[in-house]
């Protein structure tokens, strides 16, 4: 067995293609590592029969020019796969067996890749802690009882702890980006319309967006590459010409505009935050990038914008989830109506149910001009705040999150103190941009701290670079002991 | 505003969820916190803002209205909680 504990994953193609490991031993060692790791509950679903399949006939036919050769992927359980049990995290999709795969997924499989199982997310990607999940909490590898971040908790637990050498998450407010800082890893949110959503679970179809979760920047680029493309199926998916990223990749940081935004240095935050941004800022301008103030004023109002559109989005998406024709139906109830709610009511959890209220009552007769159409309008001023300092500058850099890790249960009574974990994250997802979150340091607990980069639209390839420059020069280094196993 | 217990009901009923007694409290609860959070936004003067309709600077795509597959009827049934060969089976609505 071959020891693959903290290799990116393209230290692995290259291990692939130079046949120091076969696939399929490769793939041995992930589904023995997932075995030992089951105290961390990053698996919803595991699909190793079928993957010991797929190397093995990669190695008996392979092909190296593939971008991913031979690499076998878990995947958060948002994707649907063809054949393999989809659940979003919930009671209601519990049973769900899709008859057709994502988009992204499918992008993925073409490149060489396949599936080594389906990770434990929060449900239908509503959280910042994997705490709502259908399936249990996910346990973050940093430090026992601490959370993983959400809603892509699985994929970055999973991800930090060897157990997928890559993986893929979904960003509706900082799906992606909240869970990479937790655990020390790379998250990137592309422009929206950059990966197809088609085949995804649907959360807030004007914020969802996929993206690769992995281990260094390079790993990003690599896995961007694989995803993203244009798609006829998805309404709103941008028709450009595939770019490579990763052939791409440089250390073009010298005389690039970073922007600062005042607005991001917020009450209360710890001071371990803001020095670690001073430190990212001064790293950047060792290597000749002009940090320049800016101000976005809005931001402050992108949370409860958030808050308005993305459950008035979430209440239309899954009103689909009827008993009807897939997914859980309810055996109580006298008549049609009550089959629905009784469905509904048990097949759905506590937080679902509250963003599926709050997205229906926003959107009732009466109140849809002072909630939804005023959120819309914000959102307008939020994106205009981008807009303008993205004439001034290449890039911006803030925290990724306003706190390091926390302890499971820390915040689960209080609704709005856990929003407030997006606070950096959402605006971005409003306005539609790129962001990346970059593992920068940690803090006083040993906890990894991220910062983040936000870049024009469709300016991945940038802030890639600029974050392949800084991960150089950053001397990042995670410390996670294998305690789970 | 605040919103009430009976409101709660009422919204419950549109969005079709069954919600007992014991939960309409701690859920008018979170509700209004969550509505106080909201509501800062009527800080913010908007009357001249146009609302934000689409993040993308393109218009949505038409394509050719043509028949692209078809024919998967068994594969949409495959999932359903209860099924008749060749239809979604529900609770009578008839009489």
């Amino acid at each position: 067995m071959t020891d693959i504990s903290n290799q990116s994953l393209n230290e692995i193609i290259e291990s692939i293609k130079t046949k120091k490991i076969s696939s399929t031993d490769l793939t041995k060692s992930y589904i023995k590592n997932i075995e030992s790791a089951e105290k961390l509950n990053t698996f919803v679903t595991t699909t190793f029969d079928q993957a010991i399949e797929n190397a093995k006939q990669f190695d008996n036919k392979p092909n190296f020019n593939q971008l991913l050769p031979g690499i076998p992927l878990a995947v958060k359980d948002l994707f649907c796969t063809e054949g393999v049990r989809t659940t979003a995290g919930s009671n209601i999709l519990n049973n769900f067996i899709p008859s057709y795969e994502s988009t992204v997924t499918k992008n993925l499989w073409e490149n060489g890749a396949f599936l080594l199982g389906k990770l434990n997310c929060d449900e239908f990607a509503m959280g910042s802690s994997n705490e709502t999940s259908y399936f249990g909490n996910v346990i973050n590898p940093v430090g026992d009882k601490l959370v993983p971040g959400g809603s892509s908790g699985g994929s970055s637990s999973a991800l930090a702890a060897d157990l997928t050498p890559a993986t893929i998450g979904t960003d509706t407010g900082g799906s992606i980006r909240q869970p990479a800082s937790f655990t020390g890893t790379v998250g990137l949110k592309p422009t929206y319309g950059l990966c197809s959503r088609w085949g995804i679970v649907a959360f807030a179809s004007s914020l969802d967006q996929a993206g690769p979760m992995t281990r260094t920047i390079k790993d990003c680029a690599i896995m961007l590459e694989a995803m993203s493309g244009f798609d006829e199926k998805d309404s709103t998916s941008i028709n450009k010409k595939k770019e490579n990223y990763s052939k791409n990749l440089n250390d073009s940081v010298k005389g690039l505009k970073i922007g600062i935004p005042k607005e991001y240095r917020v009450d209360n935050m710890p001071k371990e935050i803001d020095e670690l941004w001073d430190k990212g800022k001064k790293i950047l301008k060792d290597l000749g990038a002009q940090i320049i103030d800016i101000s976005l004023p809005h931001t402050k109002y992108a949370l409860p914008t958030y808050y308005i559109v993305a459950p008035a989005e979430a209440s239309s998406n899954l009103a689909r989830y009827d008993g009807v024709r897939y997914g859980y139906r309810s055996q109580k109830g006298k008549d049609l109506i009550e089959m629905y709610e009784n469905t509904r009511s048990e097949g759905f959890g506590d937080e679902v149910k509250r963003r599926i209220l709050i997205g229906t009552y926003v959107l009732s007769s009466g109140y849809y001009d002072a909630y939804y159409l005023k959120a819309q309008k914000v959102r307008q001023l939020i994106k205009k705040d981008f807009d303008e300092n993205f004439l001034k500058v290449d890039a911006i850099l803030t925290p990724s999150t306003p706190s390091s890790a926390f302890k499971i249960g820390e915040k689960t009574n209080d609704p709005v103190s856990m929003y407030l974990n997006d606070i950096f994250t959402v605006p971005v997802n409003l306005a539609g941009l790129p962001a990346l979150s970059l593992p920068a340091g940690l803090d006083k607990k040993g906890f990894p701290l991220g910062l983040q980069l936000i870049g024009k639209a469709l300016d991945e390839q940038k802030i890639l670079n600029i974050g392949y420059t800084f991960e150089k020069n950053c001397g990042f280094k995670n410390k996670i002991k294998k305690w789970w196993s | 505003m605040s919103l009430d217990k009976e409101k709660i009901k009422h919204v419950a009923k549109l969005a079709r969820i069954s919600v007992d007694e014991a939960k309409v409290k701690s859920l008018t609860k979170d509700l209004n916190s969550i509505f106080k959070f909201i509501e800062q936004l009527n800080e913010l003067k908007t009357d001249k803002v146009e609302p934000l309709t689409s993040i993308l600077n393109q218009s949505l795509r038409s394509r050719k209205d043509e028949i692209k597959d078809g024919k998967i009827r068994e594969k949409i049934l495959e999932n359903s909680p209860k099924e008749n060969e060749e239809f979604f089976v529900v609770p009578k609505v008839v009489e």
